[in-house]
């Protein structure tokens, strides 16, 4: 069944974005991850103009993140002050990720922008997941378990400190603020939550323990989401509510299924997996970019130079 | 002398009016709505004459149907840095969105190179570019690019002989309509040529309209796009939590 999107101004099967949003869901479900970075390349993939696609899976976001900061908010595993202190990061960096969106646009460079973009971030991503899931197979082979030393690093060197109690941090608010800031303008530029860019960083810069990690990083992502999809909405008209409803129920549907796929693997397994299908949309997506493309010539809007 | 001017404006006067259009569309509207899947756009009509059938040159008959024009960007990739960058960019002034000629016969045939320069019927004399800027040096090849994208997307079409004539008095034709039209005013232009001289012509306008939701949802994105985006927001929170909790209640029984 074909299906007119009204603001990508395509025509679509609708059968064929439910299943998209489902496979993404399965995955998301299972890796415990947003999906946004997966979905984004593939909404290219089958047509989708990328200026639209980027700002609906933001609104899509915002959708499939709400029911999870709701089961973190009631087992109390979010720090809403480290959250906040990362969302004040995050508004500007949407901010700034727009601009730098809308700039580029005008330019006729925003697809490349997007690309390269998900090129170095998926690739970096990928390979130190890759790695680092590869120790830790290896490690459990040798039943040797490392005790993990978190030593006061430059970031407990820095001014403007704040006492984190959910965290138990006593910390400067710059680096979450430059994490949040960060991970904003990927979201605006990306169409991605940025949980796997935050999720790192949360750990292995700020310190966070992993318990409130995943909710505090929702909570960040539903509101930089939500002011992002606000952005693309009123600057560039590319949020298409209709793709995102059908994207969003069968990404609903998929995550269930996916997180009782995930009970079953163990979480090397699930990491490595979860690397190796980073790194190959990474390499389709380099590829397209070094491969000489079929059509050299693109249509535009008017406007740009 | 009166007389000799009469014979003489009847003698120039005739050609242009013997021969008329009376035009029929299967619709004067499109709908473009949830499910539209194109759509075949069905153009008939006559020629009324007042006058027996000329002898000489067969009445041929040219069909094109132009959707709204607008201007655009195209650009082009070029490999910088080992990556395929979109480089060199040229402004169309105007070009039509959706172009679809239909003919009775091979185009070159049915219509001079000079009454196409008058009338701009082919695909490239319908798009309009004036200037490239002094970097790039074939801005033909740009346009040449544009048109091979949009016939690829059969947004532009050239149909040479699928114009059926019967008795040089009826004809018919059908235009494929594809998914992605843009909205607005097309045209339906007629000619009808002898020799490949346009001895009449005709021009009607076709309204090809979002409806229903989509009309809804674009002109609340493009007027009041605050409230558009909170309302995707609003829906898709909605949407993913009834989702969730409708599968949970499954779960639970």
């Amino acid at each position: 069944m074909h299906i007119y999107l009204p603001i990508a101004e395509v025509s679509a099967n609708a059968y064929v974005l439910f299943g998209l949003g489902g496979l993404v869901g399965i995955l998301s479900g299972m890796f415990g991850v947003g999906g946004g970075f997966l979905m984004t390349p593939l909404l290219f993939f089958i047509g989708i103009p990328p200026a639209v696609a980027v700002a609906t899976e933001a609104n899509q976001i915002v959708a499939s993140s709400f029911s999870g900061v709701l089961a973190h908010l009631k087992r109390k595993t979010v720090d809403l002050k480290m959250g906040t202190v990362l969302l004040v990061g995050g508004l500007i960096g949407a901010a700034l990720g727009v601009m730098i969106f809308n700039y580029l646009k005008s330019l006729g460079q925003v697809d490349l922008l997007v690309k390269l973009c998900y090129v170095v971030f998926l690739g970096v991503v990928g390979s130190l997941m890759f790695l680092e899931s590869l120790n830790a197979i290896r490690k459990s082979k040798k039943a040797v378990s490392v005790p993990k030393k978190r030593g006061r690093s430059w970031v407990h060197a820095l001014p403007l400190k704040m006492r984190f109690r959910t965290s138990g941090l006593y910390i400067s608010v710059i680096p979450p603020v430059l994490v949040g800031l960060f991970v904003g303008i990927l979201a605006a530029i990306m169409g991605v939550g940025g949980g796997f860019v935050m999720v790192p960083a949360m750990i292995y810069i700020l310190g966070m323990p992993t318990k409130v990690v995943v909710g505090t990083s929702l909570f960040q992502i539903i509101f930089v989401t939500g002011f992002t999809t606000m952005l693309h909405a009123t600057t560039n008209y590319t949020v298409d509510i209709a793709l995102a409803v059908l994207l969003l129920v069968g990404g609903v549907i998929g995550a269930q299924i996916g997180t009782r796929i995930g009970v079953y693997l163990k979480a090397e397994q699930l990491r490595i997996l979860l690397a190796i299908m980073v790194i190959a949309v990474c390499l389709k997506l380099g590829l397209d970019l070094i491969i000489m493309p079929s059509e050299l010539y693109s249509i535009g809007a008017a406007g740009g130079h | 002398m009166i007389l000799r001017a009469l014979v003489l404006l009847l003698l120039t006067a005739l050609p242009a009016t013997a021969e008329e259009v009376v035009l029929g569309m299967s619709s004067d509207t499109i709908s473009i709505t949830t499910n539209f899947d194109g759509s075949e756009l069905l153009v008939f009509g006559a020629v009324k004459r007042e006058a027996p059938i000329a002898q000489g040159d067969p009445l041929e008959v040219i069909i094109a149907v132009a959707g709204p024009s607008e201007p655009l960007t195209m650009h082009r990739k070029d490999k910088k840095l080992g990556i395929w960058v979109n480089a060199d960019a040229v402004e169309i002034d105007l070009a039509p969105s959706f172009y679809a000629i239909a003919t009775t016969g091979p185009f070159t045939e049915v219509l001079s190179d000079v009454e196409d320069l008058r009338h701009k019927v082919s695909i490239p004399r319908a798009i309009r570019s004036v200037g490239a800027p002094m970097t790039v040096s074939d801005s033909q090849s740009f346009t040449e690019a544009l048109i091979r994208i949009r016939s690829e997307n059969g947004l532009y079409q050239l149909n040479e002989g699928t114009v059926s004539l019967d008795e040089q008095t009826l004809f018919r034709t059908s235009v494929e309509l594809p998914a992605d039209l843009t909205e607005g005013d097309y045209t339906t232009r007629i000619f009808l040529t002898r020799g490949g001289t346009v001895v009449s012509s005709f021009e009607t306008s076709l309204d090809v309209r979002k409806v229903g939701l989509e009309k809804f949802l674009f002109d609340l994105s493009r007027q009041q796009p605050m409230i558009y985006g909170i309302m995707s927001l609003a829906i898709a929170i909605i949407a993913g939590w009834g989702a969730s909790a409708a599968f949970q209640l499954l779960r639970r029984q």
